[in-house]
């Protein structure tokens, strides 16, 4: 019998086993894991293929930060299945695990579309430090890729590989790449810089089959556009997005939707059960409702609210909206919020555009609040922004001062930077 | 702990703070060589923010429930249980942005190698830091606050 057993030891594993020490510094914690070091930064793999960081840099914790936080970790096994109502887990060595609080930390698993000839070798999804060790392995036989998806995991895998030498094709469906967290015109900005850095990018349109080779089928010698062009290629990453790993709730009673649901404590409808992380929908502050948000420091922060809840410390989670914050191709951006909304209208927008420092900017109002941002390259105080947007401040009395050059604390009334931000 | 605090009243604007943290922060540890020889230089920890007539300087304030620390993609940011103290790693730091994105104030910068932030570290090795000890009209003071 262990008091807190936790599935998955990533982010949201870490966040929860700091969280709980900070309440409860002696009751047992077993950490069931697939990965043996699951500790590392998995935003981090592109840095790993681009070869900037090798393992070591990559763990995001000590050595020791499992010992130091007295953390019973089975590594190697997967929790195959949940018997909720006696509070038993089974791993996938037969071995069975009793627990009294159980955090489900599963995170996500990438979501690969059923193409003809998907099951050749060199298709790859690129989520992990094996997808990432696998990949590196071949860069050296490799000259052509195909990356499918033109979002950040595609475009964080296709600066890597350009680093590396490699010539590569990114197939986007949308209009354009980025589209979940850029609008058109900053999402122009880094194509011309992908494009620059001799990538190809086509837009509007994916793959539908992949083809072998003469000699051998099962490897791959290209891919067939929904177009009907076909692109020569040693190595196609799936990229498209990424989906909860819920197979494990699947038997059970927990309500899932495409998440598994969770309330503001993390809990889930079963007692003693909490989920968080990429595999649970949790609170959106900015749009009110529970929703997946596969973003790496929610999923820290939501491990650390049910690990206060599952060690009896009462904490509500005050929730994360969209945000991302990019490094690629030299071109720092961050955005946060609704960035390109359907409707502009019930919007109003500021912004500044000055093509030849590259530099954007936009913030979106809604009834004098501010609902989304887009920076590149001018990044900087983009946080006193997250904070006036999670706050819900009335920005009305310093509007015109947003998007000028000096906008810092200081342009805020004096009652704002005292309460809000505690500065005189 | 000890932390820097800005007295908006006695602040005159004149930069000498950021100058001061530059040269801190630098390689030569001379004002001179930091502002003329050394390329790319060093850039300053601590933001001079001015909006007349209002002005004070603004740099990490070391939270106690510190944003940077729980978003860091990479621990780099750590905050040490001891002194309190924010620590930023820059071997472990790739440059993501994600604490610039989330610090409430603004006090996370770009280094000046592009490939790395900066912030504040409390750089006390001779009793006070350097932006204190250089403040001529004493708006900023380090002193013992109270969490």
């Amino acid at each position: 019998m262990s008091k807190y057993v936790i599935v998955g030891g990533s982010a949201t594993g870490m966040g929860a086993i700091e969280a709980i020490r900070e309440v409860d510094l002696l009751g047992c914690i077993t950490l069931i894991s697939e990965e043996v070091c699951p500790y590392y930064s998995r935003p981090m793999i592109s840095d790993l293929v681009s070869g900037k960081a090798d393992f070591n840099k990559m763990k995001c914790r000590e050595d020791n930060f499992w010992k130091k936080n007295n953390v019973l970790a089975i590594v190697g096994q997967k929790a195959v299945n949940l018997n909720l109502s006696e509070k038993k887990i089974t791993l996938d060595n037969n071995e069975l695990i009793k627990y009294e609080k159980l955090l489900i930390a599963t995170g996500g698993t990438p979501f690969i579309p059923k193409i003809k000839g998907g099951n050749k070798k060199g298709v790859y999804s690129f989520t992990t430090i094996s997808d990432a060790t696998l990949l590196e392995s071949k860069i050296e036989k490799s000259k052509n890729v195909v990356v499918v998806g033109g979002g950040l995991i595609g475009v964080s895998v296709t600066e890597a590989l350009v680093n590396r030498g490699l010539k590569v094709t990114m197939v986007e469906l949308k209009d354009h790449i980025l589209s979940l967290i850029l609008d058109e015109k900053s999402s122009e900005m880094i194509q011309k810089a992908i494009e620059e850095a001799g990538v190809t990018i086509l837009t509007g349109k994916t793959i539908k089959e992949i083809i072998g080779k003469p000699n051998n089928e099962k490897l791959v010698a290209g891919a067939i556009l929904t177009d009907g062009n076909k692109i020569d290629c040693d190595l196609i990453i799936i990229a498209i997005g990424v989906i909860p790993r819920i197979d494990i709730t699947k038997k059970t009673n927990l309500k899932t939707n495409r998440g598994i649901l969770v309330n503001r404590r993390m809990e889930t409808n079963i007692a003693d059960v909490y989920s968080a992380g990429d595999v649970a929908e949790a609170y959106d502050f900015l749009l009110e409702e529970n929703r997946l948000l596969p973003l790496w420091p929610l999923a820290y922060q939501e491990g650390k609210v049910a690990g206060y809840n599952m060690a009896g410390k009462d904490v509500i989670y005050s929730g994360g909206t969209a945000m991302s914050s990019l490094k690629y191709f030299n071109m720092p951006i961050i955005t946060f919020g609704i960035t390109n909304p359907k409707e502009i209208k019930d919007f109003e927008i500021l912004t500044k555009f000055i093509p030849k420092k590259k530099i954007y900017k936009k913030i979106l109002l809604k009834n004098n609040k501010i609902v989304g941002l887009t920076f590149i390259n001018e990044i900087e105080k983009a946080g006193i922004f997250f904070q006036l947007l999670k706050q819900g401040i009335n920005i009305k009395k310093f509007k015109r001062t947003l998007i000028s050059d000096e906008f810092g604390i200081a342009s805020l009334p004096k009652s704002l930077r005292k309460k809000i931000f505690e500065v005189d | 702990m000890k932390k820097i605090i800005s007295k908006q009243q006695y602040c005159m604007g004149c930069g000498l703070c950021e100058v001061y943290c530059t040269v801190s922060h630098s390689k030569s540890k001379d004002i001179i060589k930091a502002y003329n020889r050394e390329n790319p230089r060093p850039v300053s920890r601590i933001n001079l923010e001015v909006q007349k007539p209002v002005s004070f300087a603004l740099q990490c304030r070391h939270c106690e429930d510190a944003p940077c620390v729980d978003a860091c993609l990479t621990g780099a940011m750590k905050k040490d249980s001891e002194s309190g103290i924010v620590t930023h790693d820059y071997e472990k730091c790739i440059g993501c942005w994600t604490c610039i994105m989330i610090c409430p104030y603004g006090a996370i910068m770009r280094d000046n190698t592009g490939k790395a932030v900066s912030k504040c570290d409390l750089c006390s090795e001779f009793g006070e830091p350097a932006c204190v000890t250089h403040c001529p009209n004493r708006a900023l003071v380090y002193k013992e606050v109270k969490l």
